[in-house]
């Protein structure tokens, strides 16, 4: 007897399995098989670094040796510690992003508020000028700016970051501008006009109501400034002279760090060389701060657009 | 009275937004104007002040007709610029969708996906290159192999090896797009989908014709952002140079001004033709 295939079977397991508006079975893990492919390539430079910054200098002459070390070595960490003088860097980063963030967060929200809430003359033309600051690549600016901080004996000190986020001109502030604008804009005004008729008055409304219903955009974009802030290298070379460091900018200078350090040691020979394992170590102690912030933070940044309504309702 | 109600708000609305007039003032619009009057200058840092004296277009022709490093490496940056963008923003809209499938699991690639944003920094890029973790193992001996040449026209070829070569840029520089085009998806109406399902529309034809012309303000967003990104971050190469020429007391500041208009118009030419490229599809629904 022939077999023959109920059409409508055919028709079922076609459904369960490629799906028609649910996705099916077999498309799943089609999709599953894609994202853990993209996820290893993702990751991959990061597992790179992580197992080469633990390897001694016979395990990276050594072939057998390619993704595992044979043994923790610490000893590259030690090194690159020293080398970018890790804990006195890592306090003055934390300083030249966390304060540059709350500054430029706060300056943003008042900012928004002004544009999302009060019709005056030029308002429309006032908003599109600040979005259109994103557009602007700070080389465009930094001259004179570097130029005016120099006069105001600004250059080396924090301030030469502080007072432009204080202003709503700090590292991309249109766009943060834009998200409070969005946020309060979705805030219902009822609220708002409530307190009015009970005789609050402006800033007291923004200050009690408003800012307290805007703690999601106030997070978002302090994370976001914070971490810009953070990686930022040209105008931290630039402005804060020498005089403050980051961890990107000691790694910049790794290797010429390293030379002084070591160049005259009598141990150069036995394993004191910059080698790429000392260079993974120096990569991923930079990292680590940023890694451990966004284990903790990361649906704050990972959410980030649909909780500040950035794309529009 | 309805006046001096509306009079009023404006100025309360102004006490808010002040602070951005004055900042917009000094530190955007004082040192645009300043650094285009510079780049018809020739400027002296000397002990006495800064001395300019008017020299015409001198400093761009300078940097466009005899400064050879400068005229290739703009003109790499805008060829490499033109083509990997639109490479992110479709890389970034794959991964969206894939990521708008309902999967148990799937919040850990978005953080995964979106990591590199947090961690990428100029130095730290440059690190992971420069000892080799930027580049899948075998790819390298594929290349190196030349046998991608043997088997394709030499165009593909080229592309394949720019691919390869460039694919931590196209990753890692497309979370905030993933993002925004995945914000954008989850705002469609699965209602719509089962309509045209109903209508007999292949899943293929309603991601033409429902999906993507959705997605147009997504588009326009992740192409200006992406031209952004890619030309301000710190490893790209034309940055180097005006940094460079800032400090080089042979050209002034005046040079290095000039440098700063070119590369600023040079991104805007950049982000008007891909937009421009980008509008015929979208105009026609």
């Amino acid at each position: 007897m022939k077999f023959r295939l109920n059409p409508y079977a055919l028709d079922r397991a076609k459904r369960i399995l490629w799906g028609r508006t649910e996705e099916g079975v077999v498309y799943k893990l089609l999709v599953y098989f894609l994202l853990v492919l993209i996820g290893f390539v993702y990751l991959y430079p990061l597992f790179y670094m992580v197992t080469y910054s633990f390897m001694d200098t016979e395990d990276l002459i050594n072939p057998l040796v390619t993704y595992i070390p044979s043994g923790f070595y610490l000893d590259n960490f030690a090194q690159a510690a020293r080398v970018m003088d890790f804990f006195r860097t890592l306090g003055e980063n934390l300083l030249v992003s966390f304060a540059p963030a709350i500054v430029q967060t706060a300056a943003a929200a008042v900012i928004g508020y002004g544009f999302a809430r009060f019709r005056f003359p030029g308002r429309t033309v006032l908003f599109a000028l600040a979005l259109a600051t994103i557009v602007i690549p700070p080389q465009v600016t930094m001259i004179p700016q570097f130029l005016m901080f120099r006069d105001l004996g600004l250059i080396g000190s924090i301030f030469s970051y502080l007072i432009p986020a204080a202003l709503g001109q700090g590292l991309k502030s249109g766009l943060f501008i834009l998200i409070f604008f969005q946020f309060f804009r979705s805030i219902p005004k009822a609220l708002e006009e409530a307190a009015q008729i009970d005789g609050a008055g402006p800033y007291r409304i923004f200050a009690v109501i408003s800012v307290p219903m805007a703690v999601p955009a106030f997070i978002i974009s302090f994370l976001f400034s914070m971490v810009w802030y953070w990686n930022e290298t040209l105008l931290a070379a630039l402005y804060l002279g020498g005089n403050l460091s980051t961890l990107p900018l000691e790694l910049q200078n790794f290797a010429a760090s390293f030379q002084r350090m070591f160049a005259g040691d009598p141990n150069a020979q036995t394993g004191r060389n910059l080698n790429e394992a000392i260079h993974m170590a120096g990569t991923f102690l930079n990292i680590i701060p940023l890694l451990v912030i966004y284990f903790f933070t990361q649906r704050w940044f990972t959410e980030s657009i649909e909780r500040s309504g950035i794309t529009g309702e | 009275m309805r006046r001096g109600y509306r009079r009023r708000e404006a100025l309360v609305g102004l006490s808010f937004v002040w602070i951005w007039i004055a900042g917009f003032l000094i530190f955007t619009c004082y040192p645009l104007v300043r650094t285009l009057m510079f780049s018809f200058s020739d400027v002296r840092v000397t002990a006495e002040g800064i001395k300019t004296a008017y020299i015409g277009w001198e400093n761009y022709r300078k940097a466009l007709f005899l400064d050879v490093e400068f005229g290739d490496t703009v003109a790499g940056y805008f060829a490499e610029t033109l083509v990997i963008v639109p490479i992110i923003v479709v890389f970034a809209f794959i991964v969206a969708l894939l990521l708008n499938v309902k999967l148990p699991g799937r919040g850990v690639f978005r953080t995964i996906y979106f990591l590199p944003v947090v961690i990428t920094s100029g130095p730290v890029i440059k690190q992971l290159m420069d000892q080799g973790a930027a580049t899948l193992p075998g790819i390298q001996d594929m290349l190196a192999a030349g046998r991608l040449y043997e088997t394709m026209p030499e165009f593909a070829a080229d592309l394949i090896t720019f691919l390869l070569g460039s694919f931590i840029t196209i990753l890692w520089f497309s979370g905030v797009q993933i993002l925004i085009f995945l914000a954008g998806l989850q705002k469609l109406d699965p209602a719509i989908y089962e309509a045209a399902s109903i209508d007999g529309a292949s899943r293929w034809e309603s991601f033409w014709k429902l999906t993507l012309p959705s997605m147009n303000a997504m588009i326009v967003v992740n192409i200006v952002y992406t031209v952004i990104m890619q030309s301000v971050f710190a490893l790209n190469p034309v940055i180097g140079l005006i940094q460079d020429a800032m400090y080089d007391p042979r050209h002034g500041l005046g040079y290095a001004a000039a440098l700063a208009w070119i590369y600023f118009l040079v991104m805007l030419a950049i982000m008007g033709i891909l937009l421009l490229a980008a509008r015929p599809r979208m105009s026609n629904r």
